[in-house]
């Protein structure tokens, strides 16, 4: 590990961890991140650290730089400033791809499946750099290609099965009702093995008893694998059920970071939903 | 005073790309189709010219508006027999019937005309200026066709920034699909399209043809390519950039045929091409666009 | 059971060989390396073919989702070797004309072309305009190996197999040099690069000499060509080509190149480096996400496609005494392109058939002289209209549709005459 994470732990304000993961690494740190789009600062001075099986929460008016922020972790935008720190190691110049196979994972706000491939091939994809068998003996169809091919098949039902996609398995994922597809990237993320899962909006679309499911489908995600989950969503109900911390952003700035009861009795955070009161 | 020569020379073909490639600009930009069969329209210009020419005795020159009157009602019939259909399927799809349309073109040229070289009248029939002693040969068709470009990138900048078509056009460009609900109809946009493409196309088949003074079913294929390497050169789907893409295509050819290698102009012309798209992959007026995440 | 379709095919098999050799008065060396070869791939491929039939006459209400796309993969290989039998069948019989027997060669090299296009345009998803580039680099590296391995290696069969593995390498590595800045651009703008380096490609070639003599190989790319001893010989002479290849290509080996070409394509698009290149062709943004780096993929099958073009023009260009630059230029990369496309991309099967129709239709069609070209430019737009457009598809179903109907009420009603 880097001193770099150790001297950001020792800034207790940027943390957003729970008790249980304080004296633990964290396992994703964004130190003064920054960027701007042709002079144009779309995010600034973002600093947060997640520990290792947390589940937070990023909110924030339309607009407020919540994806941007999303690509500057997942390595998708170059970060203009500072820093991101996947498991103590600085992602700097590192290319999306590279930056998964270092432990995170992401879905995205509107939805990115392999829309031609079957629900279980799309999973398959996401173990990639998990299925061990070379290039030459899948071509020559040696024994090991069969034999990895196996568990990766195995191991793909296993995950639609947690996801309850099982029976799906082998519909075309474009071709799949729309809260199925959401829950069909999460699959996919979660196959590449990740420390820390980042959700885009999950509940978009969903009707009030979907995103209830969903609800506990997240918890249950942590609970099982160990993993931390980060997520960006506008459904409250969610948010505050779900979130053991909150950051609240605003014109790429974080206002408001917390609990869910302390944010909902942030002024800021109230002014940044509803306008000032003179204006209302 | 070589080098001079060599620039007005290349000025002079490259003056043809240029209207070659506004043609494929128009309407990659418009109907984003790569229109392969448009090389072959210009060798339908250049044979009405030729028939007219040879059957009335006209000057060149007034066959021009007869060739630019066939091509543009041919544009617009391929374009709703061929592509019309197509609308909204793979691009694929569609640059495939273009190369089935382009292979008709051909061997119906062939048949009517038959598969050799027939020789083509020049467009201007007056002495060359020589300049410095003659030693600088400046011919009036390669100013008059200089001329012809000009004007026509200045009336098609002017037709599609300030006229209620042209703005439909750009929307188009834009949005299809946004323009449509906003009540511009898509399909007569893309026939129009089409039409001022063909019709320009007629004018380079003439202006080609009266270059290399021969006319045969294949003339326009070759230089189709190269003016199609010069819109995407200057950024596919702008005007003022298939008019720079053009000239300097023409230039290169040129000049690298006259200085460095004869034999290796066209890889030389390819590599730059290449080079160029690598620097700057949306060409050199292009517009980039990042695919949002 | 394997074993028992063995013991039938192989008397099947001398039985359509010995027929042949009574009626041609051909030899046939039935124990060369080439054909044992072939006999294995037959096996296998008759083999399959027996198991597709026996799932297709089992009475199977429906077919679950997942059966159908094991089949496709088992029928690639029993067409062709279908395809195979029957012209030898047809060969041996003597009903094969001069002209056809001349095609089956060229035929199989354009197969593998296109089936190694569609890698790229199918399953990678990128639009490739300078394939036959590549199919021109191992035409003449595999024409010049052969000729150095002439007095080395004297089995032809062995020769042109040193030539493949040459001219695959050569425009293997072509495709690498290539791929590497190109796949950097996206869509029309990499079609338009390709077809510049196809053409790169091409007026290299153009304008290379190569000769051989007693001192060793000589390379020129000059003018001048290149001044050869006593005994020496021009393999390439610029523009003029390759003269005085000795003709060593065989059906056969076309054959086995076409199932090798169709096993490497199948495989590899059943494996995880497929899946990750379509991946990356469905959604190159998300495949990123899930780890996969879109560039080495699409590289890779760019690479493969490559070295099974370049084996392909190996084999074209030793089939024939000469062969000329210009035939790799970029109408036949838009020739192989028409194929895929009308195959359906990504349907392997689809461009094997599509390239044997095409490449015979303008030969079925001489009957037509001068009319001929423009039937095939016609049948090429009214198939892609038939195929592609929205509402001519729908016509054409509601018109099988009102006939499958009226035809069952007729069958209807002649069953319930006849009770």
């Amino acid at each position: 590990m880097s001193d770099y994470s150790k001297k950001i732990l020792r800034v207790p304000t940027y943390s957003l961890l729970r008790e249980q993961d304080a004296d633990k690494q964290p396992v994703l740190v964004a130190n003064n991140l920054g960027i701007d789009f042709g002079g144009l600062t779309a995010v600034d001075s973002f600093n947060i650290a997640i520990g290792p099986t947390e589940i937070s929460g990023l909110i924030g008016p339309n607009g407020a730089g919540k994806t941007t922020i999303f690509n500057l972790l997942t390595g998708v935008y170059q970060p203009t400033r500072g820093a991101v720190l996947l498991k103590g190691i600085d992602t700097k110049g590192m290319q999306p791809s590279k930056v998964t196979r270092m432990g995170i994972a992401r879905t995205f706000q509107n939805i990115r499946l392999f829309t031609d491939m079957t629900a279980k091939d799309n999973v398959k994809v996401g173990m990639h750099k998990d299925i061990r068998c070379s290039f030459f003996s899948s071509l020559l169809r040696l024994p090991s290609y069969y034999k990895s091919e196996r568990a990766a098949d195995e191991k793909a039902m296993e995950l639609l099965e947690f996801m309850g996609l099982a029976d799906v398995a082998d519909v075309k994922a474009g071709s799949l009702p729309y809260g199925v597809q959401r829950r069909l990237e999460i699959a996919r993320a979660l196959a590449t093995d990740p420390a820390i899962l980042l959700l885009d909006e999950p509940a978009a679309g969903m009707n009030p008893s979907e995103t209830a499911e969903l609800t506990a489908q997240i918890r249950r995600i942590r609970d099982t694998f160990q993993i931390a989950v980060f997520l960006i969503e506008h459904d409250m109900n969610l948010v505050m059920n779900v979130c053991e911390a909150i950051a609240v952003v605003n014109y790429g700035k974080i206002i408001a970071k917390g609990t869910p009861d302390e944010i909902k009795n942030d002024p800021a955070v109230i002014e940044a939903y509803l306008g000032k009161k003179e204006e209302s | 005073m070589d080098f001079l020569q060599y620039f007005i020379d290349g000025l002079y073909i490259g003056a043809i790309y240029a209207i070659i490639a506004l043609g494929y600009t128009m309407v990659y930009g418009i109907a984003k189709m790569l229109n392969f069969a448009h090389g072959d329209v210009i060798m339908v210009g250049a044979y009405m010219s030729y028939t007219f020419v040879s059957a009335s005795g006209m000057p060149v020159y007034l066959s021009i508006p007869i060739a630019m009157v066939i091509c543009t009602v041919l544009g617009i019939v391929i374009e709703g027999l061929a592509y019309k259909p197509l609308r909204g399927t793979s691009s694929l799809a569609v640059l495939i019937t273009a190369i089935g349309v382009s292979y008709f073109l051909q061997n119906a040229a062939q048949l009517i005309w038959g598969p050799a070289e027939i020789g083509f009248n020049r467009l201007v029939n007056a002495k060359p200026f020589l300049l410095f002693d003659g030693k600088l040969r400046v011919s009036p068709e390669a100013m008059v066709t200089l001329a012809i470009a000009v004007v026509i990138m200045v009336a098609l900048t002017t037709f599609v920034n300030r006229t209620q078509t042209g703005k439909a056009m750009r929307a188009v460009a834009e949005d299809r699909d946004a323009a449509q609900l906003m009540g511009i109809n898509v399909n007569r946009t893309i026939s129009i399209t089409f039409a001022i493409g063909s019709a320009l196309a007629a004018v380079a088949g003439v202006l080609l043809c009266s270059k290399v003074q021969s006319v045969s079913p294949t003339v326009g294929s070759m230089p189709g390519i190269r003016a199609f390497t010069a819109a995407v050169f200057g950024g596919i789907g702008s005007i003022p950039g298939a008019m720079l893409g053009g000239m300097l295509l023409g230039l290169i050819e040129t000049l690298t045929g006259a200085f460095i290698s004869t034999q290796f102009s066209d890889a030389i012309v390819f590599l730059i091409l290449i080079i160029v798209l690598l620097v700057k992959p949306a060409g050199l007026l292009g517009k980039q666009v990042q695919e949002k995440v | 059971m394997i074993f028992l379709i063995w013991l039938l095919y192989i008397p099947a098999l001398y039985l359509v060989y010995g027929l042949r050799l009574a009626l041609a008065g051909m030899g046939i060396y039935l124990h060369t390396f080439p054909t044992m070869l072939l006999h294995g791939a037959v096996f296998v491929g008759v083999y399959h073919l027996v198991k597709l039939l026996k799932k297709l006459l089992k009475v199977q209400p429906r077919i679950p989702a997942n059966a159908g796309k094991k089949d496709k993969t088992i029928s690639v290989y029993g067409v062709v070797t279908v395809g195979f039998t029957a012209m030898t069948a047809l060969q041996g019989y003597g009903m094969l004309s001069r002209s056809m027997q001349g095609y089956l060669v060229p035929i199989c090299a354009y197969v593998v072309l296109a089936l190694s296009l569609n890698l790229v345009v199918g399953i990678s998803g990128e639009l490739s305009l300078g394939h036959a580039g590549f199919m021109g680099v191992g035409a003449f590296t595999g024409i010049v190996a052969a000729t150095c391995a002439q007095n080395a290696v004297g089995d032809p069969f062995l020769r042109l197999v040193i030539g493949m593995l040459a001219g695959g390498l050569m425009a293997g590595v072509a495709g690498l040099i290539v791929g590497i800045p190109v796949l950097r651009l996206r869509g029309d703008y990499l079609a338009i690069v390709t077809l510049a380096f196809g053409e790169i490609l091409r007026s290299l070639t153009e304008n290379l000499h190569v000769g051989l003599d007693s001192a060793g190989l000589h390379l020129s790319m000059s003018n001048g060509g290149v001044q050869l001893q006593e005994g020496g010989k021009m393999i390439i002479s610029g523009a003029l080509g390759a003269t005085g290849i000795k003709p060593i290509s065989t059906f056969v080996a076309g054959i086995l190149l076409v199932l090798f070409t169709v096993a490497v394509v199948l495989n590899l698009v059943h494996s995880r480096e497929g899946r990750a290149i379509k991946a990356v062709r469905d959604n190159r943004i998300a495949a990123e996400s899930v780890g996969i780096n879109a560039t080495t993929f699409k590289l890779k099958a760019f690479v493969i496609s490559a070295v099974l073009a370049g084996m392909a023009g190996a084999l074209f260009g030793l089939n024939l005494g000469s062969v000329q630059a210009s035939k790799f230029s970029y109408t036949t990369s838009i020739d192989i392109l028409v194929y895929v496309v009308l195959g359906g991309m990504g349907n392997m099967l689809g461009s094997i058939i599509s390239t044997v129709v095409l490449y015979l239709i303008p030969e079925f069609l001489r009957s037509l002289a001068d009319y001929r070209m423009i039937m095939y430019a016609v049948v090429l737009i009214v198939v892609m209209l038939c195929t592609w457009s929205p509402k001519i598809k729908n016509t054409i179903s509601l018109f099988t549709y009102t006939m499958r109907t009226y035809w069952n009420r007729l069958m209807r009603k002649k069953g319930g005459s006849g009770k």
